[in-house]
């Protein structure tokens, strides 16, 4: 058994898990933070995104004894922000979201991408994305629904 | 039982190592795949691991005396955009897996994995990398070339760990860098090829070649990159068929999920004999 201390999406917490248990895991089963999915369980789809220190991460293959001190944000954090809701907002515009299943990982890559770039290319926002799969869309629908949150969002990035 | 440690300093982890048999964890995207059993149910690794990603130590990047260190443990993400580092290496790193992948994957565990289709181990090779490891008794000092002795296999000791790796200043500037995979995303090499050239007052003098994935190893023929230097790119573009000839006597490649020993095999060629052409050509231009 481990004692990992860190935050989640702003207050503290203190896990005791054994450290090579997965943080989606340890999201979804302890803490009841149901928006991060598991598709592959592999690190290839990621509907398991989470931002580890404003970075994007994939929570399947990240035992949690890796994210000690860390400041973990997942959907349920990011939404209750104006930034959150901007991507929300912009996402149900653009018809970025079929059957639900991508969405919190897509809208949490969007987040990690727009901290990084407050005005990407259609390219960056490709490759920003590039790493979660969606089998409804065919992407173009949550391209735009990136590229609206960056227009609209002006100031908030 | 504890099946996982969160080492305060590399010293820490070292002793970890050789008194725990402590396996090293940078950023795990490939152990936690390899040893992943069904949701829910922790991961069945050999024994007990290290974690290695958040030591400082192992997260630097310096320069000293024209030499690049790049600590064993600095994600891909940071390799990719810290412009001291050799065009080659920065491209293979950011067509490596996924952004989120690469916020936490290492070139130690790259090197430590020792996948024939590694991205990061071929792009080294072509840069004639050098590794640091330490250990209980001291650190050495040797090529990655001679430290990857096959599929999933190094000379990494019980005890060790590898701390850095180093590169010497090139005066290469004619880069060429093409992944094959299925996605353009978290898809692994089908093969890869990594090379690069420096050509100054009209004449080759310095050529890279190394082909990924195609061999049990990466493979780089160091004795035809000699052969080549000096020679004018009038000279490269009538030599390019023995040069090809002799490199499709080395690739020995296997069929497996991703791909076919035949495909590798045309497909390599074909992208060194690009590589080949261009810099014959571009040179005639000038
Ligand atoms: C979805 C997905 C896509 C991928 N795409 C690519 C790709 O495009 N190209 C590619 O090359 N790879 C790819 N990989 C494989 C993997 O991400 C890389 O090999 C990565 O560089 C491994 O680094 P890591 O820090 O995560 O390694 P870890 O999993 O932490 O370690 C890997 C191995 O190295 C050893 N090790 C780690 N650090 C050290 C050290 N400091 N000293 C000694 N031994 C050490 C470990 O014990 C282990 O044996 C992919 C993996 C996944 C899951
Ligand atoms: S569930 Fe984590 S990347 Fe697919
Ligand atoms: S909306 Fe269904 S997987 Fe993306």
């Amino acid at each position: 058994m481990n004692q990992i201390h860190c935050r989640i999406n702003g207050s503290p917490v203190a896990i005791s898990s054994p450290g090579t248990r997965r943080l989606l895991d340890v999201l979804r089963d302890d803490l009841g933070l149901t928006s991060v999915k598991e598709g592959c369980g592999e690190g290839e789809c990621g509907a398991c995104s989470v931002l580890l220190d404003g970075k994007l991460v994939n929570s399947c293959i990240l035992p949690v004894l890796a994210v000690s001190g860390g400041d973990i944000l997942t959907l349920e954090g990011l939404r209750e922000t104006e930034r959150g809701r901007c991507i929300i907002d912009a996402f149900a515009e653009t018809g970025a979201v079929q059957c639900g299943f991508c969405t919190p990982g897509m809208v949490m890559a969007a987040a990690a991408l727009l901290f990084e770039h407050s005005d990407p290319t259609e390219q960056e926002i490709r490759i920003g994305l590039s790493g979660n799969l969606c089998r409804c869309t065919g992407y173009d629908m949550i391209v735009s629904g990136v590229a609206l949150a960056a227009e609209r969002g002006r100031g908030l990035w | 039982m504890v099946d996982a440690y969160y080492p305060g300093s590399l010293a820490e982890a070292l002793e970890l190592r050789t008194e725990r048999g402590a396996i090293p964890f940078a950023g795990g995207t490939d152990l936690m795949v390899k040893y992943r059993r069904p949701a829910g149910v922790l991961p069945e690794l050999p024994g007990p691991v290290v974690l290695l990603g958040h030591l400082d130590e192992l997260a630097r990047i310096t320069e000293e005396g024209g030499i690049l260190h790049i600590g064993a443990a600095v994600p891909l993400s940071v390799i990719e955009s810290d412009r001291r580092l050799p065009y080659l290496l920065r491209s293979s790193a950011s067509q490596m897996a996924s952004p989120a992948l690469r916020n936490v994957a290492t070139l130690g565990g790259n090197i430590g994995n020792a996948s024939p289709a590694g991205d990061g181990i071929c792009a080294l090779a072509a840069l004639d990398a050098r590794l640091r490891i330490a250990g209980s008794q001291g650190s050495r000092s040797i090529s990655l070339e001679e430290f990857i002795t096959g599929p999933g296999t190094t000379l990494l000791r019980e005890d060790e760990l590898i701390t850095e790796i180093t590169l010497r200043p090139s005066d290469c500037t004619r880069v060429f860098y093409r992944k094959v995979g299925t996605r353009k995303a978290n898809a692994l090499s089908k093969l890869s090829v990594c090379a690069d050239a420096a050509v100054q007052d009209g004449v080759i003098t310095d050529i890279r070649i190394a082909l990924g994935a195609v061999a049990p190893k990466v493979l780089r023929m160091k004795d035809i990159e000699e052969s080549l230097r000096g020679s004018t790119p009038e000279e490269l573009s009538e030599r390019i068929p023995d040069v090809l000839a002799a490199y499709e006597k080395h690739i020995r490649p296997i069929d497996d999920q991703r791909s076919t020993a035949r495909y590798r095999k045309t497909a390599a060629l074909r992208l060194a004999e690009e590589f080949l052409r261009n810099l014959s050509e571009e040179e005639n231009r000038e």
